[in-house]
């Protein structure tokens, strides 16, 4: 994150902007984009059998011989220095191994932490991880205990005799804010962005709203606790892993514990959820030494309380949104700007100004954005970071706009839509978020929604319907790689180390392959979960999905010329080029002439091998630079709120969304509707407390924290355009975390609906309704 | 005394304090069990004991014994899924599957349970027998907690079942 990383990202969009677009991968568009094969039809989860019958093995489940257990001692200060350690007493306790403090762990260096300029960097945090007696935040792992049962651990990491000497930390947010800093680069984009002169603007617009929105803090809350089975064997090392980001965990412990790269091995073939939660924190580092000194193979698998002690959430923002207009409802002024927590030691900037950016075209624009140093775990990506809140501040704004002129939220929006990037004035790849407010109001009845707050009314449940924009930024990661193999027999399988957390991913990448190859999908297997398979980036930005399609799409094409290459001059489609053919039929077809075929298996047989495999990766992403390229989503709720308690009970949603061709609509509704559901939770019951005298959070159990559960949860409907994106593989965008942009406000404007009141501070629990 | 546990007779454990979903996991590898607080606030640790569901987490072992104790890996006879996990497939009432062995599991019991007509919170007429409603059925897993958000998927596939059996 620097200045640096600035102009280096505005060169390559000027260098890439003067390419012919035929030069860019996506310049010609996918020739399966708008096929009718196996992608685009409902398929179930292809590992769902193994899900429900109780098969499927999770980090925490494999059997290991001779496993000891592992517990953490977090630390009840918030900032200070470690002035006394007796492990006298635990190391005495029944089936004790060791006790690992800062006084025994091997020297290991922090890891770097994740940016843009370092791809392979896994570090949440860059603090040293039990390497001195120094406490940085409340809850910090001061030391672990291994024993030969997990209750035995837990019961001798009470004995531990450890003082503190306290020092002062920040950890109230009204003082944290006031010397918040400012970073240049906020992930892709410079922090600062203006254009003309915003206030000056707003101060003579004919209609104008100006507020301040405040969201929570918030956590993850996968269901699957943490958790890694490690087993040394000499200086290899296996570790099995709940883990988003397989093939970058092992780069980092090979480096930390200076072993070589293929001597590691990380499995995580399922993850029991992620949601930017499952990435490399301390308790890795500390599962793995704890191995290596115990000598034994070992389990750590987090406590619920640990997993908020360890694992940081979704920072707390306040946002200031500002919107002028004429009479017309043209915006001649957007001021987005505000303050999230970042201590230096984290990685991530909340960038909630960022969706705004891409969302409305203004005559005057003002987007910035500070960061608080305060004294908490690092705060980290949770599901649609940045867009999941500023959403929440920017189309409540909207809808009070609309209001104030009296006019139709919907119609307000789309009278602001850009043409282009309003900020880097790039094409849009697609964009149709227009078409999905029009489907999904038809669809939800948003006519019946009536203008004046207040109006409908069932016994003491008043009644009112919302809507907001949703956005999230295309991502095409670089580096993802795949090896594909064909085998005698006519089937194939696609290896990489991809993570599945139940998103669909080897569910739509066989499909995937299967139309890339001429093959059906029953021939094809998807092989993942393995850090010894090609390497594929980590499970992020909603960008998996198109990062494994384009290294597919590269790995075929590489395919090609290994085949005729085997084929020699006795096929059928000897003499023709790789550019003169095609997959189709279990084989390669002539395109001028589709009798000229020869299966996979024919030349396998005549070439005499059993299989053939190539490795490929995928272009560099250079599409993201030439284009704007954004999922948009038009969300509706209606909600019941009672006059008598102040409760919001949501009684239905549609997301209507524009994310590109839609890959496996069975999968693909489950992700928006998971996503939807985490937007729920935060409109309404979800919050991690700290106490602002301490630092210390408040309700680390899901007893405390509240996840929507069932009964919160109304029947989700869900629309899409699929107007394919022609700069995509497949014409697909993300689909992960659109979902969760935009519910928060589409459920406050709801409520502003039905009640007349506005709450400007998530979430919206009953006291703030009333 | 035995636990019967799938159907086979297991001793139960020597330490009278440990929990049924230690036993299971950590001493008979049954693993379809899953564990996301230790504290009865997620659902996803959800056994059968004789055909109720109890979670597991704050149930002693020693409280199973003489009892018959169904895991998710007894639920099926045979290689075919049982109903309920048949529906959870067809329904896409999963994501990444690590609530679902206890959403399953108390699907399972609450079947029984509207069979039986015993009522629940949200149950307007506590004298006819639930009516089968999505509602009801979402009120009686609530208990289970999913954070990939599959829960529509999970109430039509068990409001299909509960429809099929009347
Ligand atoms: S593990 Fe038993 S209820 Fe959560
Ligand atoms: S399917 Fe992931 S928690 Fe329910």
């Amino acid at each position: 994150m620097s200045t640096l990383q600035n102009v280096l990202i505005g060169s390559v969009r000027t260098a890439v902007g003067w390419l012919p677009e035929g030069w860019l991968p996506g310049g010609r568009p996918d020739p399966l984009i708008g096929r009718h094969g196996a992608v685009g039809r409902q398929s179930a989860l292809s590992d769902a059998p193994e899900k429900v019958t109780g098969a499927a093995r999770f980090a925490a489940d494999v059997a290991v011989d001779g496993l000891c257990h592992a517990a953490l001692v977090h630390a009840p200060i918030t900032r200070g220095r470690i002035t006394r350690l007796d492990t006298t007493a635990a190391e005495a306790a029944p089936g004790v191994v060791a006790v690992v403090t800062h006084r025994n762990m091997p020297r290991v260096d922090s890891p770097a932490l994740i940016g843009l300029s370092n791809p392979s960097a896994v570090g949440n945090s860059d603090l040293p991880i039990l390497q001195d007696d120094r406490v940085h935040y409340n809850g910090q792992v001061v030391a672990a205990v291994v024993a030969e049962t997990q209750a035995q651990a837990d019961h001798a990491a009470t004995l531990l005799d450890i003082g503190y000497e306290v020092t002062k930390a920040p950890t109230d947010f009204a003082t944290a804010k006031a010397s918040a800093r400012t970073i240049p680069t906020l992930l892709y984009e410079p922090t600062q962005r203006a254009e003309g002169d915003a206030e000056a603007d707003l101060s003579t617009s004919r209609y104008a709203v100006d507020a301040i929105y405040t969201t929570p803090w918030q956590t993850h809350n996968a269901i699957e606790l943490h958790a890694l089975t490690v087993i040394w064997e000499g200086d290899r090392l296996t570790v099995h892993d709940a883990t988003q980001m397989i093939a970058p965990t092992a780069t980092a412990l090979a480096k930390m514990f200076g072993l070589k790269r293929e001597n590691v091995r990380v499995l995580s073939p399922f993850v029991g959820g992620g949601f930017g939660g499952k990435g490399f924190w301390d308790h890795h580092v500390i599962a793995v030494a704890a191995a290596r000194l115990a000598g034994r193979p070992l389990r750590l698998r987090l406590t619920r309380e640990g997993v908020y002690r360890v694992v940081g959430g979704r920072s707390q923002t306040e946002q200031r949104v500002a919107l002028g207009a004429d009479a017309e409802g043209r915006f001649t002024a957007l001021i987005h700007t505000g303050t999230s927590v970042m201590p230096p030691y984290s990685c991530s900037p909340e960038a909630f100004t960022l969706g705004t950016r891409a969302m409305y075209r203004s005559g005057s624009y003002l987007y910035s954005q500070r960061h608080a140093d305060m004294a908490v775990v690092p705060n980290t990506f949770m599901r649609a970071p940045g867009e999941a809140v500023g959403t929440f501040a920017v189309e409540s704004a909207v809808d009070e706009l609309a209001h104030e002129m009296g006019i139709d939220p919907i119609e307000l929006r789309l009278r602001n839509l850009p043409e282009v990037h309003p900020v880097t004035g790039v094409r849009f790849s697609q964009h149709a978020l227009d078409q999905a407010y029009r489907d999904g109001a038809a669809r939800f009845g948003w006519a019946e929604r009536p203008a004046t707050p207040g109006e409908r009314r069932d016994g003491e449940w008043r009644i009112g319907m919302g809507c907001a924009s949703g956005s999230f930024p295309y991502v095409r990661l670089p580096g993802a790689s795949v090896r594909i193999t064909l085998h005698r027999d006519g089937t194939a399988a696609v290896a990489c180390s991809a993570q599945d957390m139940g998103m669909g991913t080897a569910t739509v990448q066989t499909q995937h392959a299967a139309d890339r190859l001429g093959l059906t999908p029953e021939t094809v297997r998807f092989v993942s979960g393995d850090s010894d398979l090609p390497p594929a980036p980590a499970a992020g930005g909603s960008g998996q999905t198109a990062s494994i399609a384009g290294a597919v799409m590269a790995a075929s094409a590489k395919l090609v010329g290994e085949l005729i290459r085997l084929a020699g001059n006795a096929s059928p489609l000897a003499g023709l080029r790789a550019e003169d053919l095609h997959f189709d039929r279990a084989g390669l077809v002539a395109r001028e002439d589709p009798a000229r075929h020869e299966s996979f298996a024919a030349i396998l047989a005549r070439a005499n091998r059993e299989e053939v495999s190539v490795t490929a990766s995928g272009a560099v992403p250079m599409e993201m630079f030439r284009y704007a390229m954004h999922s948009t989503s038009a969300i509706f709720a209606e909600v019941r709120v009672s006059d008598v308690t102040g409760e919001v009970r949501v009684t239905r949603m549609l997301g209507s969304f524009d994310c590109g061709t839609i890959l496996n609509p069975r999968t693909a509704a489950s992700q928006f509707r998971g996503g939807m559901i985490m937007g729920l939770g935060l409109a309404l019951t979800e919050e991690t407390l700290y106490d602002e005298r301490t630092g210390r959070i408040m309700n680390p159990s899901l007893a405390d924290y509240h996840v929507p559960a069932h009964l919160d949860v109304p029947p989700i409907d869900v629309i899409w355009t699929g107007i394919p994106d022609p700069r995509t593989p497949l014409g697909a965008r993300g689909i992960g975390e659109i979902g969760t942009t935009g519910v928060a406000a589409a459920i406050a404007n709801a409520v502003f609906n039905a009640t007349g009141k506005r709450v400007r501070d998530l979430p919206l629990t009953l006291d703030k309704v009333l | 005394m035995a636990i019967t546990v799938n159907g086979t007779k297991v001793d139960p454990p020597g330490d009278m304090r440990v929990s049924l979903l230690d036993f299971l996991r950590d001493d008979l590898h049954l693993t379809g069990t899953k564990i996301g607080c230790n504290q009865g606030a997620c659902g996803a640790c959800t056994v059968l004991i004789d055909g109720e569901r109890v979670l597991s987490c704050l149930t002693l072992a020693a409280q199973a014994d003489g009892r018959e104790v169904t895991t998710i890996e007894g639920l099926a006879e045979g290689d075919a899924l049982h109903a309920v996990q048949a529906a959870f497939v067809d329904h896409d009432g999963l994501q990444c599957g690590y609530c679902t062995p206890g959403q399953v599991c108390a699907a399972t019991a609450l079947l029984n349970e509207l069979r039986t007509g015993s009522p629940s919170y949200v149950t307007g007429d506590l004298t006819a027998a639930a009516p089968l409603t999505a509602e009801e059925i979402r009120e009686r897993l609530s208990g289970n907690l999913c954070r990939c958000g599959a829960h529509n998927g999970i109430v039509s596939a068990v409001l299909a079942l509960a429809e099929a059996r009347t």
